[in-house]
């Protein structure tokens, strides 16, 4: 009798525990967003009618002096420094062959109203080569899936410092591992740093909405698929700021806008 | 003898009791719970410190996840040493030296009824729960649990954008903290009151066992630094929620004031883990060497000194934190002497034995055991408090070689002494003595293969807490060595199972106690195994001191401290 | 001390030896204590009929035990004081020493270098890589040692150096270095999840080297 109700007490001390072990196991539950459905449950239909559509194109000049590109030191990381032989360069001034400049975030900031669009099902992806953010500049949807890739042998933390979404930091210890995280809320830019490396920088745009490109090799654009209607865009860049235009889409119309940032 | 017992409902008796021995109990098991717990944390660290970023069959997608990829995260590396640390420390070695064995013995061993306030007592066990209950939820919350090492250095401890864990985890652990801290100073203070207010007639303090003063001094340095401890955590807690700077340097605070009022408890504390396995085992070598403990008063006198000069030896943890370096040579100095008492304490054992009748129990051997690896945890010590020797061990693997060989090796041991010499008592029924020895056995050769290569680690300058020591060209070829460690630590907590299966099939069909097993001569063996609700069927009254073994006055070779000689009938 | 690790600053030889004076001390203490346990062990197995001695102890004997004891553990903590205060109190005069600020951040170790004007702070400090770290050999250096966020250590095992770089309160180490190589930087605090990769490394070469490198980064930077 004495051995059973021993048995009875070590019982309520093991219940006890696992108890706490799951409730706090759901007390974490609600850590998990509510607002950002993502892709999967949604059907995924686009609210803009593709009869109508038109496009938003143009291109990102650079008039001035540009800064000379900064040399990267990674003499500690010889792995990546030799990815390299001539050298590697920040990117945060980029000027193209054309006179153009590249890495500048264009995207609609105003004038959808409140259409809600689709969150797109497939991912973006992130990928840390050569110890630099490829692409260094992007656009992704809130709630899409960020798809972090370490293509290095080597580990990088990548610690994105938003102002209105959670933060988070992610350690990748072994080459070819791949985090999947999502931001729930619109942001523009989210600045993503690696401990590991201080020169690794990126930035991601996110929004509602799928009306956002980066300035590439040729410092051209195009936002397609845009319904008729009036716009403010915005254009983006890390060094020189964000410049706005209103540009007005008709009915399968294309639009052609140009920004101009100035260095020196 | 039993007519209390069925005036008591369930929950009065076995939950809600104020019966020290039951309370007693109550940390016994969830203590040994814990053990489990913190043991394999100790496995997943030993397992990444063998084969780095390796997915683990089975466990790696259980208890990692996909979303890790199914292995161990560089932030979750942190998290384990820190909850290994945590879990041992607070919830495994401080509540069973103190909570289990410190409630079920001082009253038996003073001869008292219960505690002096057995209420605070069954509080001071429900304080414990919530703690548990708080600390297990940190491991769920986002950003998982804290992750800053069990001694939570500032600014990383202070900073979520700095380490996952140092978010809601932190806030929690600091919490769970505060609670084991209240439960222990509710603990200390009846254990001191009880043993200076409740001795039975007769008990000077000087017939106390080592294992009461051992208790009594420890409740003493809980009392006094605990508060030391509680107030860190508070102003860290106020850092981490309504933006003070106690120890943030971006507002004038001090990040080293924090190192300061955490080693000031944790120091002693250190002592408050060993000083009763100290006690538990100076008892138990002396019964089963049939022979008085050589040197009682000066034992007495070394657990005071440990105790005394362990208030001033906070510092040695901090010679290369940046601290006036000219500290280091007082904190060198009294820290060289703190060895000491220990060495005495180690000498007296010896002398103990010197021409006894060593019986060789599973018991006997896990106190000698502790005996033999503590000198080796004592001696490792002196090579940290040299302080221009620590500049190159500090923070190396050296000093978790010295850690563990002085609370496994030291504490640990003590406690599988003292399990298997007072099961009886606990549950009237006995603990088999042959797997006692297997297990014994066992661990003594696996927790040597594990822990003495630490040594060799340290040695060659191995930082601790790297989830990966291996991309260092210097530490690169130490991966075979750690490997052996762990493969080794596994047998380790494998041989635990001997323990454990051997403890509950021990609690059902163990063979039914006698009152006095071991022929020992203290109070707690004059009373029934198990003793009834007040201990004693009458008060006993002391006439000597607890070693009075192979006394020349009686023919047997033990003569209890309360059996009066001379009279009639001497029983 | 130090395994295979190299013997690279003038503290290196007299701190592994005081490690070897301690390893003697205390193997010396362990063989005694361990062997009479075993000893003891063997001698006194119990014996049917035979009571063990009534002996509660020795005044002498305590007494023996305690001074020798205590005598040789002071002695032993007084004959260390010389190393400690060289290697922490005894910092060389700056203005005859190659002075470097180390600062120290998650997860990295970035090394100033005063420029032409010999001081720090000023406009032209020279800004090593991160994690690249050049000292001259045969010339006491002294080390400025900062963290700007949580706590590092700064250790680099083959000069036998470790100091805490905690933020908000700057620190100084120096050393001395007397062969030239190529030597790791380990971080020895836990600093966050990239602990375990804090590294740097670490190049000691003759004055005349370490200017040419120097003068490189300079340009580099421009």
């Amino acid at each position: 009798m004495k051995s059973l109700k021993l048995y009875l007490v070590l019982t309520l001390v093991v219940l006890a525990l696992l108890v706490a072990a799951c409730g706090g196991g759901g007390g974490s539950e609600p850590a998990a967003p509510s607002g950002g459905d993502s892709g999967g449950s949604e059907p995924v239909t686009s609210p803009v009618d593709p009869a109508t559509a038109g496009t938003i194109t143009g291109r990102v000049l650079f008039t001035g002096v540009a800064p000379e590109p900064e040399a990267i030191l990674m003499d500690a990381e010889p792995t990546c420094q030799a990815l390299y032989p001539d050298g590697a360069f920040a990117e945060t001034v980029v000027v193209n062959d054309n006179g153009t400049l590249r890495n500048v975030f264009i995207y609609v900031k105003a004038g959808l109203g409140d259409v809600q669009f689709p969150t797109p099902g497939e991912g973006v992806v992130l990928d840390q080569k050569g110890c630099r953010y490829i692409p260094h500049v992007f656009g992704m949807q809130a709630g899409q899936d960020l798809v972090i890739r370490n293509s290095d042998d080597v580990l990088h933390n990548i610690h994105p410092v938003p102002t209105v979404n959670d933060s988070f930091n992610v350690g990748q210890p072994v080459k070819d591992m791949e985090t999947t995280k999502t931001f729930e809320e619109p942001e523009v830019m989210i600045p993503i740093a690696c401990d590991v490396h201080e020169w690794m920088s990126g930035y991601a745009g996110v929004l509602s909405h799928p009306y956002y490109a980066v300035s590439g090799e040729d410092g051209s654009f195009t936002l397609s698929n845009v319904p008729p209607g009036t716009y403010t865009v915005e254009a983006w860049h890390e060094v020189y700021g964000a410049q706005t235009m209103e540009v007005t889409v008709s009915e399968k119309g294309a639009a052609e806008i140009e920004f101009t940032f100035t260095g020196g | 003898m039993h007519s209390a017992e069925g005036e008591l409902s369930f929950w009065r008796k076995y939950v809600f009791s104020t019966d020290h021995k039951v309370i007693g109990k109550q940390f016994l098991f969830s203590s040994l719970f814990f053990f489990i717990v913190g043991g394999l944390l100790a496995l997943l660290i030993r397992t990444q410190l063998a084969w780095p970023w390796e997915e683990i069959p089975v466990v790696g997608p259980l208890i990692y996840g996909e979303e890790s990829g199914n292995i161990l995260l560089p932030e979750r590396y942190p998290a384990l040493v820190t909850m290994h640390g945590t879990i041992m420390i607070f919830f495994f070695i401080i509540p069973i030296l103190s909570g289990a064995f410190g409630n079920f013995l001082i009253p038996l061993m003073i001869g008292a009824k219960d505690m002096a306030f057995p209420r605070v007592n069954m509080i001071s066990y429900w304080v414990m729960v919530p703690a548990f209950l708080v600390m297990v939820a940190s491991f769920f919350v986002e950003g998982g649990t804290a992750a800053a090492g069990w001694t939570s250095y500032v600014p990383l401890s202070a900073r979520p954008d700095m380490i996952p864990g140092s978010g809601l985890g932190q806030t929690l652990w600091i919490v769970s903290l505060l609670l084991v801290g209240t439960s222990s100073t509710m603990g200390a203070i009846n254990y001191v009151t009880t043993i200076v207010t409740l001795r039975a007639k007769g008990m000077q303090m000087f017939r106390l066992p080592l294992t009461i003063w051992a208790l009594f001094i420890t409740a003493i340095l809980v009392l006094l630094a605990t508060p030391v401890l509680t107030s860190g955590l508070l102003l860290l807690l106020l850092d981490r929620t309504i933006g003070t700077h106690f120890f943030l340097p971006d507002g004038g605070g001090q990040v080293l004031l924090w190192q300061h009022l955490f080693w000031f408890y944790s120091h002693p504390a250190v002592y408050i883990m060993i000083l009763p396995a100290m006690g538990m085992a100076s008892d138990i070598i002396s019964c089963f060497a049939r022979k008085p403990l050589f040197g009682y008063r000066p034992m007495v006198f070394s657990i005071m000194g440990i105790a005394g000069l362990g208030f001033i030896v906070w510092g040695h943890h901090m010679f290369q934190s940046g601290m006036n370096p000219v500290l280091g040579i007082t904190f060198m100095t009294s820290t060289m002497m703190i060895a000491l008492p220990s060495a005495i304490k180690t000498f007296n054992w010896l002398a103990t034995l010197w021409r006894g009748q060593l019986h060789l129990t599973a018991p006997m051997l896990n106190a000698l055991a502790f005996v033999s690896t503590f000198v080796i945890g004592g001696l490792s010590g002196i090579y940290s408090a040299a302080t221009p020797v620590d500049i190159f061990i500090h923070d190396t693997y050296w000093i978790v070689g010295h850690i563990h060989y002085v609370l496994f090796g030291g504490s640990l041991f003590g406690v599988f002494a003292a399990i298997q010499y007072w099961f009886p008592k606990m549950f009237g029924r006995t603990m088999s003595d042959r797997w006692g020895k297997v297990h014994f056995a066992l661990t003594f050769v696996t927790f040597n293969c594990v822990f003495f290569p630490m040594f060799i680690l340290g040695e060659r300058g191995m930082p601790r807490r790297l989830a990966d020591p291996y991309n260092y060209n210097f530490l690169a070829s130490l991966q075979p060595l750690n490997q052996f460690m762990t493969v080794s630590a596994y047998a380790l907590a494998l041989s635990q199972i001997i323990l454990f299966a051997n403890f509950f099939v021990s609690l059902y069909r163990g063979r039914a106690a006698v009152a006095n097993p071991w022929l020992a001569n203290t109070l707690e063996w004059t009373t029934s195994s198990p003793p009834p609700l007040e201990n004693f069927h009458t008060a006993p009254v002391v006439h000597r001191g607890p070693y009075e073994y192979s006394s020349p006055e009686v023919s047997e070779d033990w003569l209890p401290q309360d059996r009066v000689l001379g009279g009639a009938a001497a029983d | 001390m130090g395994g295979s690790l190299p013997q690279v600053s003038t503290f290196a030889g007299p701190i592994d030896s005081l490690y070897n004076v301690i390893l003697i001390v205390t193997g010396v203490a362990f063989v005694l204590v361990e062997g009479i346990l075993i000893v003891f062990l063997l001698r006194y197995r119990r014996r049917p009929g035979q009571k063990a001695a009534y002996v509660h102890g020795s005044r002498q004997i305590e007494l023996a035990w305690t001074v020798g004891t205590g005598f040789m553990l002071f002695l032993l903590a007084i004959y260390q004081y010389r190393s400690w205060i060289d290697a922490k109190l005894n910092l060389p005069d700056e203005s005859q020493a190659q002075v470097v600020r180390v600062s120290s951040n998650q997860f990295e170790w970035n090394a100033i270098y005063p420029g032409a004007d010999r001081q720090l702070d000023t406009a032209d400090d020279i800004k090593a890589p991160i994690n690249v770290l050049h000292f001259p050999l045969d010339r006491p250096v002294v080390i400025h040692l900062e963290s700007v966020d949580v706590l590092h250590s700064f250790f680099v095992p083959a000069l036998r150096i470790k100091q805490d770089a905690v933020p908000g309160r700057p620190g100084r180490l120096w050393f001395q270095a007397t062969q030239a190589g190529e030597y790791e930087v380990a971080c020895a605090e836990l600093c966050g999840l990239g602990h375990y990769r804090m590294r740097a490394f670490v190049t000691i070469e003759p004055q005349a080297e370490f200017e040419t490198w120097l003068a490189e980064v300079a340009a580099r930077q421009q």
